[in-house]
């Protein structure tokens, strides 16, 4: 009989460990997965991670790699501090659309002013804003009648998808654009497009990550917020008897998680994807929350994590192209990591014992 | 003699590290009932639990009736005829008597015959219960009759009673004593486990001594005196705590007309209580457990906020401060869970001790924490309370009941605090470390600190206190010099004047 056993200690190992081995099952699955479907496996798992980073045509990709990190990266730093503390952020795609909103709003309402130095600072502002407003309609709901945050989250993900479609073909809707729906490209308005060096795939959006991954890797090692955010999710009563609000805990969670989203919003808006249309949003609020998990809600963890998921992205792209695998066997491959990433995990706080004798 | 209900010959059970039964062998008669001595720790647990099928024996053979007897799980230990009351009450609080009953049974008969059956049992055994109730409103005296029925009505050949009175008031100690009286004179066996030897004098036929898992002696309590099985307990003579009388200063805290309701679902509100604190005093506050213990401590350490001039310390109102305002001004509180409330179970020891150590002890500096001097802070704690531990870094989970309460009260006398309220300070921890924990507290009373203890240990409180208070659903008792006070005063204090009245009935 095989048994799990709890231990005294969570294993250094295996948190360590984890997300490595889970790759490689994962791996394993993904050759078997494509090997049923008639491709050389071996093949498809190249094209998927190496092709992008060291193929031909890497020099397509490797700024890619930065464009689709960047987003799910910075949001899932911010929905890492509220996991760790319970709070359950599941709407960071709706807090993602409204920030983006709220940031093309205030660059749309500039254009065609010549002026960088106060329109992209004043569309980032606006951005986080704009994010961190979402997130408080399930943090004062939740701190003032007790709400379940995840609900209304992510409810409002669809709220805020419809706004999106109706600012894409409403107010936002390009004058000049001849009828087609969405709005003027903001990246190709100088003042406001977040591109540093678009041939190099840098926008804000990388940078602000970037000093996010270093803020959060300080307030959870040093700081003693990040260490009641962690007793707050470990012993919620601990907290409480430490001296922690469990409503501003609350509050200041969300707010950042939706900052961050709003954010990652903005400079996508206002760069990769230049337009504020119907179908802006991609699904990095969602995909951002797995990113948390699989970097184990760890700053740098959560770094490498959105860089494998980016390139799980890109290199799917590539293995559809080339290979012509369907879209869904891609996505099975994206899930699987996930799920043996928390398979697992359980190794971190169990033992696996094999007892041997029958039951008397 | 006849042959014995149940033989146990040279059960041992190892952990790693630990031999907790070592070659362990004795007998219980039919109609017997059989005290199980020792500290915490000797092995008494482990026993029961073999006994009990949860634990299966290295080596070593038990027999039932005459028959070899190797329960695998608990399942069959129950068909075998083996019933136990633990400690700790498994009940559904959202579930009425009667359901909660069921859930414990393989094939529950319906309802109302199983409601019926109850009443039955409950009025042969005087044990007075009414099945329809909410278990969450019952006291914790009821809950254990609740528990005690269950196992009745599986007609056992032996009945395990793990620490059966260490909930109960005087009073409610007869009832059950009578009850188990009944039972035995039915010719049920009954394996007895207490750490309070007057009571294993009254009742129990015979002793078992375990100590460090090894049977170190057989008595009849009836005629040993309770300090000679002490000693054969803990194997030498017992250190008892020095009091000074020192002069109690002027008032620190003062609470008055303190009343807020329990954030728990089930819990007690606090009702209109009343109580001084001096400088260098020592209160002991006795009370069965859920009478309002936790809310007390919270709404003193700053987890439950009272209303306006409730609480004050030193003329201040404190009622709205947060617990860590509450401890830089030198309030410092040991709830009575040490995992999960006291202490964060996967966190390391150091971790822990910022938990409660970072105002007091300076080990912030704008927000940020300073490990090193936290550390040294955890170490400090581990040295001077004897803390059984690899080190700081180690997980609070990995230590033992005892030694995390240690460690729990250790942090918080050695923040030096003005007033200290602990709930169960030596709940679960073995007499030598119990009269070192008692005798920090004296020695912090000592040094002009405010000390409330809240125990359900009325020997303990008498031990250390100066002034003696209990809680009854929720009101605290006029405070009283603890020295002179009896056994039935107390009783009578515990159980409220509501039971008073009743008591002059009988």
């Amino acid at each position: 009989m095989i048994i799990l056993e709890k231990r005294p200690q969570p294993s250094q190992f295996w948190s360590y460990g984890a997300p490595i081995v889970a790759v490689f099952v994962t791996m394993i699955f993904g050759a078997a997965l494509f090997a049923a479907l008639g491709q050389p496996p071996i093949e498809a798992l190249s094209k998927i991670f190496w092709e992008p980073l060291f193929g031909e045509f890497s020099f397509f990709y490797l700024p890619q790699l930065l464009i689709k990190g960047a987003p799910l990266v910075a949001i899932a730093l911010g929905l890492s501090l509220g996991f760790k503390a319970g709070i359950w952020n599941i709407g960071a795609e709706g807090q993602y659309i409204i920030g983006a909103l709220c940031g093309a709003a205030v660059g749309l309402a500039f254009y065609p002013m010549e002026a960088r130095w106060l329109v992209l600072p004043a569309m980032l502002i606006a951005g986080a804003l704009g994010g961190f407003a979402w997130a408080m309609i399930p943090g004062i709901l939740r701190v003032k009648f007790n709400t379940n945050e995840i609900l209304v989250s992510l409810m409002l993900v669809y709220v805020a998808e419809q706004l999106l479609a109706a600012m894409a073909l409403g107010a936002m809707k390009n004058p000049e654009g001849m009828g087609f729906p969405g709005s003027r490209n903001l990246s190709q308005y100088g003042s406001a497009s977040s591109w540093i060096d678009q041939g190099n795939g840098m926008h804000w959006g990388v940078v602000i990550a970037l000093i996010a991954v270093i803020f959060a890797y300080i307030l959870f090692a040093r700081h003693i917020l990040g260490f009641q955010i962690k007793l707050a999710g470990q012993a919620p009563r601990a907290a409480a008897f430490s001296g922690v609000s469990p409503a501003r805990l609350v509050l200041f969670c969300l707010g950042v998680s939706g900052a961050l989203a709003g954010i990652a919003g903005l400079t996508e808006v206002s760069g990769p994807a230049g337009v504020v249309s119907i179908d802006f949003n991609v699904g990095y609020g969602f995909t951002a929350i797995i990113v948390a998990f699989l970097g184990r809600l760890h700053p740098v963890g959560i770094l490498m994590a959105g860089a494998l998921m980016a390139l799980t992205y890109i290199g799917g792209d590539v293995a559809q192209s080339s290979l012509g695998l369907p879209k869904a066997a891609i996505q099975v491959f994206q899930g699987t990591l996930l799920f043996s990433l928390l398979g697992i995990d359980v190794l971190t706080n169990y033992r696996v014992r094999i007892k041997r004798g029958a039951v008397a | 003699m006849t042959e014995p209900l149940v033989k146990l010959e040279g059960l041992t059970k190892a952990y790693p590290g630990v031999v907790a039964n070592s070659d362990v062998s004795f007998d219980i008669q039919a109609g017997e009932v059989h005290a199980l001595l020792g500290e915490n720790g000797a092995g008494k647990s482990t026993l029961v639990k073999t006994i009990y099928g949860l634990v299966k024996p290295d080596s070593g053979t038990m027999t039932l009736d005459g028959q070899p007897f190797t329960p695998a799980e608990p399942r069959a230990a129950r068909a075998a005829g083996i019933a136990m009351v633990f400690q700790h009450f498994s009940l559904f609080e959202a579930l009425n008597v009667a359901e909660n009953v069921a859930l414990g049974m393989e094939n529950p008969p319906p309802m109302n015959t199983l409601a019926q059956r109850i009443k039955e049992v409950s009025e042969t055994y005087g044990l007075p219960l009414d099945p329809t109730r909410i278990v969450g409103d019952l006291s914790a005296g009821e809950r254990q009759r609740v528990e005690i029925i269950r196992c009745l009505l599986q007609d056992p050949k032996v009945l395990i009673m793990d620490e059966p009175t260490s909930v109960l008031t005087p009073q409610e100690v007869d009832i059950l004593f009578e009850t188990l009286r009944k039972l035995k004179s039915e010719g049920t066996a009954i394996l007895y486990i207490s750490h309070k030897l007057e009571e294993i004098r009254a009742l129990c036929d015979h002793a078992t001594v375990l100590r460090l898992g090894e049977v170190v002696g057989t008595c009849v309590p009836k005629e040993t005196s309770a300090r000679e099985m002490a000693e054969l307990m803990v194997g030498g003579t017992l250190h008892v705590p020095e009091r000074e009388t020192g002069e109690t200063g002027e008032t620190l805290m003062k609470i008055s007309g303190l009343s807020a309701a329990s954030p728990a679902e089930f819990g007690t509100s606090l009702k209109d209580i009343t109580l001084e604190i001096r400088a260098g005093d020592v209160i002991g506050i006795g009370g069965v457990a859920g009478n309002g213990q936790d809310e007390l401590l919270g709404a003193l350490s700053g987890e439950i906020r009272v209303g306006a001039g409730q609480v004050a310390f030193m003329g201040r109102d404190i009622g709205q401060l947060a617990p860590d305002a509450r401890r830089s001004l030198g309030i410092c509180a040991a709830p009575e869970e040490r995992m999960g409330h006291a202490a964060a179970p996967d966190m390391s020891l150091t971790e822990n001790a910022a938990l409660t150590g970072r105002k007091r002890k300076a080990l912030t500096s704008n927000g940020f924490i300073d490990w090193g001097k936290t550390r040294n802070f955890a170490e400090e704690i581990i040295e001077r309370f004897d803390v059984r531990t690899p080190g700081a870094g180690n997980a609070a989970r990995s230590l033992s009941g005892g030694n995390l309460q240690k460690f729990v009260i250790g942090r918080e006398i050695l923040q030096d605090p003005q007033i200290l309220i602990v709930n169960q300070p030596t709940w679960g921890v073995d007499a030598s470390a119990a009269a070192a924990i008692r005798q920090a507290l004296l020695d912090l009373a000592a040094k002009g600190a405010g000390v409330i203890v809240i125990s359900q240990d009325l020997d303990e409180l008498m031990e250390i206190s100066d002034q003696f208070a209990a809680l009854n659903e929720g009101r605290l008792s006029k405070p009283r010099p603890a020295q002179g006070l009896t056994v039935e005063e107390i009783g009578l204090m515990l159980g409220g004047a509501h039971d008073m009245e009743v008591a002059h009935v009988d």
